[in-house]
């Protein structure tokens, strides 16, 4: 019963396991520890709902970047093919 | 089939999308610069170990998140000793003693639960300005976890991490996000 009691309390320990679950797998103590945690905490489940959605907006941030970066300039481009050449030309 | 390189197109044809690349995941214009240029050296001296199983762009491509990763360990190199011992007093104001939520910063709905009614715009601004302050440890865990997939093992080895002391930081990390994206969501 302290144990159970324990991992009710224990929202530290939860949050750290959602992260962790997002990516990897968990392990059987982990994956019944959260699940137990998650049915007596709304606060967690919050968070979890909100760390969901704070993965997707990141990705979608780089990727924003990644479509709106800037080109490089010709000249940097000219540089650099010319390096390249000489280096294969040798 | 197999592929081949062909290093008289390279810059004409990959040097655009490796420095988006590159500055999506650096946010620094002259670094990002350096990085392609370093990538396209780097890959001539290896040119012999390209077998053709990727396309010429992947294999670039690989090469230069090998430079990213190079760029996130220099940059959170010293970082680790000071956040170790930080992570505990940090953590005090969002955990008590026993773990449980500290009444005054437990999450609270703020509006980014529920899908789709986000301006978008001023979310991603207030997004920005909370990830400056996270070490640059953690973004690079986070892109490396997260956007390119990599397996646990292969970050920890990268960046030189235990298995533990990587959810120690990706958690600190995300409890650290979201407090401040609440705290300024409203």
């Amino acid at each position: 019963m302290v144990a159970i009691k324990k991992i009710i309390r224990n929202c530290r320990q939860a949050t750290l396991l959602i992260e962790k679950q997002t990516t990897d797998k968990l392990t059987v103590k982990e994956f019944l520890s959260l699940r137990l945690h998650l049915l007596f905490c709304s606060v967690c489940r919050l968070f979890k709902k909100q760390s969901v959605a704070i993965n997707k907006m990141m990705i979608n941030l780089i990727k924003a970047a990644e479509t709106n970066a800037p080109k490089l300039d010709d000249a940097y481009k000219t540089s650099l093919q010319q390096q390249i050449d000489e280096k294969i030309g040798k | 089939m197999t592929n081949e390189l062909n290093a008289q197109q390279w810059v004409n044809q990959h040097a655009d999308y490796l420095y988006s690349f590159a500055i999506s995941r650096l946010n620094d214009e002259e670094q990002a610069k350096d990085l392609v240029q370093d990538t396209f050296l780097a890959a001539l001296q290896k040119v012999d170990s390209f077998e053709g199983k990727a396309s010429e762009r992947t294999w670039l491509t690989a090469i230069l998140k090998n430079k990213i990763i190079d760029v996130y360990r220099k940059k959170s190199s010293g970082l680790k000793i000071v956040s170790e011992s930080h992570a505990m007093a940090e953590q005090e104001v969002f955990f008590e003693e026993d773990g449980h939520w500290s009444d005054k910063n437990k999450p609270t709905v703020f509006g980014i639960e529920s899908d789709g009614k986000l301006s978008k715009q001023e979310f991603n601004s207030i997004l920005k300005k909370c990830l400056e302050k996270l070490p640059p440890l953690w973004y690079a865990v986070f892109t490396m976890k997260v956007l390119e997939e990599e397996t646990s093992e292969n970050v920890c080895k990268e960046l030189m991490l235990s298995s533990s002391n990587l959810w120690v930081i990706v958690h600190r990390a995300k409890v650290n996000l979201r407090a401040c994206l609440q705290k300024n969501w409203l």
